[in-house]
């Protein structure tokens, strides 16, 4: 019977998931074996074919290869300035209230307008950066213009986005959590560094595994800023899977193919967040 | 459906002329024509537009216009063959014109020359620039009609130019005296970096366009009228690449890397240039937000002068009524009449599409009180179609590519272009 | 979090600068569009305090489209998503936190794919099922793709598993159903967890753009980003001050209802009622 009850409860958000998510994702997997269809010529079956213009494409590598310097560098520190600010606001800091907005901003303004304001800062000369970088005698910079910090600005652009976002879960669950361990722990003598290594910590390990998961998931999908700021440029240098397929899919037109390079991100991050969440999930240790 | 006349017909009368009335209210039933446009210029063009039907409606009471504001030519584009795919595209819309062939090899649009029957169609047709219908006309037949276009122009400081001593009034006319000009113009501070430029020509996003001035200036063009045909390697074509990236590299007048196309009016009205390359559509921009006197020249000629055109044309799409086809072409021609023309130019900063617009009385007052205004239309005579081809934005991006790699000194120029062509020929192979 | 364990002297010190920092840091861009919006557009790039204040720019931002409209527009679209969200993503959550049964990690999988796949590609597709359904241009067809989110059933999946079995168990033994305990003891102790994704939810779908562009065509149906995008896709050019003065004016509502909720977050685990 429990079975049945699980079902029960499960099946309005299954009716639209299949519906809106799993019926579209297949037929973008169907639509991967065949070829573009255009005008007067219907799609052809074509096998593997996509993959294996996929394999010979160069930008397709190149972005793959970004992508993974983006995440990279983006999920780590995202993650530990996220504990941080969640730790920070959780108590009695001069100034909660301003701090809490502060960290909150990158998830109320929305990103089209905020990749414009970044663009201002990166911009050469009289830019933010530049000219506080010009106060101490360095500067002449053209960051989003060259092939070695273009990219660079991009991940600056995004943990500040994805601090600001994962910091409110944790601070969720340091709010969920009880004030009375920490007042036994005090009892035991337990230092504060102590206290959150083997208390705190732990409690945040579902959150954790959430955050987690959802990072590595956003650092292939989120490219708003990238339409805005680089547009992958220069040169491919900023170019990211997704907004690779976006290009393919609404640029050049090519659905069979952007298709095909969805199934292989859809495979990547897939088997990612499978492996993390099984190996974490046995870690975690939830109440 | 049934219109508010039909209704009115059947409340008015009853019994067996209701149903008469009704059947011949409904066979006059108003055409709807629903219209994608891009807002892509400042000011209030939606509200425009909207001016535009209400007008148009009023005129034509059988007609019932729907114009829908479908965000930026890129998401234009993207709603219009999303819908067009589900079976429900609008009738009509404003693309890009470089969109003609991936409009084309969708099957989307229908050419307007079936539509076009008395002489004094053809004459309307024939009233349009040439250089605007280069990118409106393939294979013999008319696929879009110019609304909103436009073409790069120069831009300069008349101050900094007093300041280096050149004169004010006259900007350079050639590429070696631009070097000339941005040498005097450019200036450095103690530690030998730049503070002023001499010139600058945008390289993000879209770099392709402004590199095609230089292109064509240098007396090539990039692809031929078929569009199954890309001249990227040309000696010609490495030829004006190497100038571009002379400016920076040798000559030390342009800022080096890639200048966004975003931020340079901004560059411009904050004094960091001397001389920008940009499109007629900042015309109206430039002249609000420039705090110092400026003026607007054609392109430097090098071999000829000459500039790419750019922006939005008309669309007829496929699967449409010949009711709706015919209600539209309405619409377009009464949009492109002379008198709308030079007011739409006037609004937006667009080059008024027709020459007899430049004869209207409010356009001629309009030059008469800002002569730049009419600098677009002259450099028109040399202006060519701006690169279009078949899997178009695709074979562009291998020239963007190729372009942002020589500018940031990953390549040679040749290197560059030859690497940009290769993969042009791969990818229009199969459209010969 | 409690006070035992609260820094003092140097260390408190230390903190309270390294908080303040990085807040001035994150809210950097937020500051630079109340500056700019304020301002005429020569003073977008120049800070100079004497600069004369102006809401000229809110003026033109608010004249270019049909705001209010679009404003009760994205109010419905983000109550009804939010509404949807709530119950689907708490009964979907509930069962994969607490029940046994057999396909269940592959069920979970399954919705975890959501995740990953990512709306833009999708939009062809749903787009089609849509005009099947004959909900075109309509505020629902917006949100509905939305509704069943894989993120809250995620989140809430977690923090659902971290509530204590013996409540559950104490609950049972007083005569309490399934969803009864749901009620009573799951959903008051996730609280802060729910107006965290509540949060994030109305934020997202504030700001969501490109489906709803898509899906509609009329003014009824559009919400306030879709008048906002004028602003940000020109030829001409990045216009800074009217673009920020269109951020602001459309996300004041957030900014509000943040400021409001924000207190919420204080220690909602004593106010549970659970010792």
């Amino acid at each position: 019977m429990q079975w049945v009850h699980a079902w029960l409860l499960m099946l309005p958000a299954a009716i639209l998931l299949a519906l809106f998510t799993h019926y579209p994702a297949i037929a973008t997997l169907w639509h991967s074996f065949f070829t573009t269809p255009k005008g007067g010529r219907p799609a052809q079956f074509a096998g593997f074919d996509n993959y294996q213009q996929l394999a010979q494409d160069p930008v397709f590598w190149q972005s793959l290869t970004n992508n993974l310097w983006y995440a990279l560098g983006t999920i780590p520190v995202s993650i530990a300035l996220a504990m941080l600010m969640a730790v920070w606001v959780s108590k009695n800091i001069a100034g909660r209230s301003f701090l809490r907005l502060a960290y909150f901003t990158p998830t109320i303004l929305p990103m089209i307008a905020v990749a414009n304001i970044w663009l201002f800062f990166f911009t050469p000369e009289y830019g933010l950066l530049e000219k506080l970088l010009g106060a101490f005698g360095s500067g002449g910079h053209n960051w989003l213009g060259s092939k070695n910090t273009a990219l660079g600005c991009l991940m600056v652009v995004t943990v500040w986005k994805e601090a600001g976002f994962f910091m409110i879960f944790y601070l969720a669950a340091l709010q969920s959590m009880s004030p009375h361990l920490a007042d036994a722990a005090a009892i035991e003598g337990a230092s504060r560094w102590y206290f959150f290594r083997r208390v705190t910590f732990p409690l945040l390990m579902p959150t954790t595994l959430f955050v987690f998961v959802n990072a590595v998931i956003n650092a292939f999908r989120l490219v708003d800023h990238v339409v805005v700021m680089t547009r992958g440029g220069p040169d491919n240098a900023t170019e990211l899977l997704l907004f690779y397929i976006y290009e393919i899919g609404f640029r050049f037109w090519d659905s069979a193919y952007a298709a095909a390079l969805t199934i292989v991100l859809l495979a990547l991050l897939g088997l990612v967040a499978v492996l993390q969440f099984l190996f974490l999930e046995r870690k975690v240790h939830y109440q | 459906m049934f219109s508010k006349s039909s209704a009115r017909a059947i409340n008015g009368s009853c019994g067996f002329l209701v149903a008469l009335v009704a059947a011949a209210a409904f066979a006059q039933a108003p055409v709807e024509v629903s219209f994608y446009y891009p807002v892509a210029v400042g000011g209030p063009i939606t509200k425009i537009i909207d001016g535009y039907a209400a007008d148009f409606e009023k005129e034509n009471p059988g007609i019932k216009l729907k114009p829908i504001y479908s965000g930026s030519y890129q998401d234009s584009i993207t709603k219009a063959l999303t819908a067009f795919k589900s079976g429900e595209p609008p009738v009509m819309s404003i693309l890009l014109s470089t969109d003609m062939f991936t409009l084309i090899d969708e099957d989307a649009i229908v050419p307007f020359d079936d539509l076009i029957r008395t002489s004094e169609d053809q004459a309307w047709l024939k009233s349009f620039y040439a250089a605007f219908m280069e990118n409106s006309r393939t294979g013999g037949k008319t696929w879009g009609i110019p609304f909103q276009r436009s073409t790069i122009v120069l831009y300069w400081n008349k101050e900094m130019f007093k300041d280096a001593g050149l004169d004010p009034n006259r900007a350079p006319a050639n590429w070696k005296e631009t070097v000339d000009y941005a040498q005097k113009l450019t200036k450095h501070d103690g530690s030998g970096r730049a503070t002023q430029w001499g010139v600058q020509i945008p390289s993000s996003g879209f770099p392709y366009w402004l590199f095609q001035a230089l292109a064509v200036e240098n007396g090539v063009q990039l692809m031929n009228d078929a569009g199954t045909q890309t001249y990227y390697d040309r000696p010609e074509v490495i030829e004006a690449l190497q100038y571009w990236v002379d400016l920076s590299r040798k000559y030390k007048v342009h800022p080096e890397g890639i200048v966004d196309w975003g931020t340079t009016p901004k560059d411009f009205f904050e004094k960091k240039m001397a001389m920008m390359w940009t499109t007629t559509g900042n015309l109206t921009n430039v002249k609000a937000n420039a705090k110092f006197d400026f003026g607007v020249a054609m392109l430097p000629a090098g071999k000829q002068r000459g500039s790419p055109t750019g922006g939005g044309n008309f669309y007829l799409f496929k699967k449409s009524t010949p009711a709706q086809r015919e209600a539209a072409l309405k619409f377009i021609k009464w949009a492109t009449s002379p008198q709308r023309a030079a007011q739409w130019g006037i609004d937006t900063g667009y080059v008024a599409v027709r020459a007899d617009a430049w004869d209207t009385p409010i356009m001629k007052q309009y030059v008469a009180g800002f002569p730049a205004a009419a600098v677009a239309r002259d450099q028109l005579p040399f202006a060519k179609a701006e690169l279009s081809t078949h899997d178009n934005q695709r074979v562009t991006k291998a020239l963007n590519d190729g372009l942002q790699a020589a500018l940031t000194g990953t390549k040679t120029p040749e290197q560059a272009m030859r690497d940009a062509q290769r993969e042009s020929e791969r990818l229009l192979r199969s459209y010969k | 979090m409690s006070h035992v364990y609260a820094s003092r002297g140097a260390v408190r010190g230390l903190e309270t600068m390294g908080a303040w920092l990085l807040g001035l840091l994150w809210i950097l861009p937020l500051a630079y569009a109340f500056w700019t919006a304020f301002h005429a557009s020569e003073y977008s790039t120049r800070f100079v305090l004497a600069a004369p204040l102006t809401l000229d720019n809110f003026v033109t931002a608010w004249n270019a489209a049909p705001f209010a409209r679009y404003f009760l527009n994205t109010v419905l679209l983000v109550a009804m998503v939010l509404a949807a969200q709530l119950v689907l993503v708490t009964l979907a959550a509930y069962a994969f936190a607490r029940y046994a049964f057999p396909g269940r990690g592959i069920l979970f999988a399954l919705v975890l794919v959501q995740l990953m796949v990512m709306p833009d590609v999708l939009i062809v597709e749903n787009y089609r099922t849509m005009t099947a359904l004959g909900l075109k241009d309509t505020i629902l067809a917006i949100g509905l793709p939305y509704m069943a989110s894989a993120f809250g059933i995620f989140l809430l999946r977690q923090t659902f598993k971290s509530v204590p079995r013996e409540l559950d168990e104490a609950a049972r033994m007083e005569g309490c159903t399934s969803l009864q305990v749901l009620w009573k003891v799951y959903v008051p102790l996730a609280r802060p967890v729910y107006l965290a994704y509540a949060l994030v939810s109305v934020s997202y779908h504030w700001n969501n753009f490109l489906w709803p562009l898509i899906i509609t065509n009329s003014v009824e149906s559009r919400p306030v980003t879709v008048g906002l995008q004028v602003f940000s896709a020109t030829d001409q050019g990045v216009d800074w001050s009217i673009i920020t003065a269109a951020t602001l004016l459309t996300t004041a509502p957030l900014l509000v209802a943040f400021l409001l909720f924000q207190r919420q977050f204080v220690a909602s685990f004593m106010r549970a009622g659970i010792k």
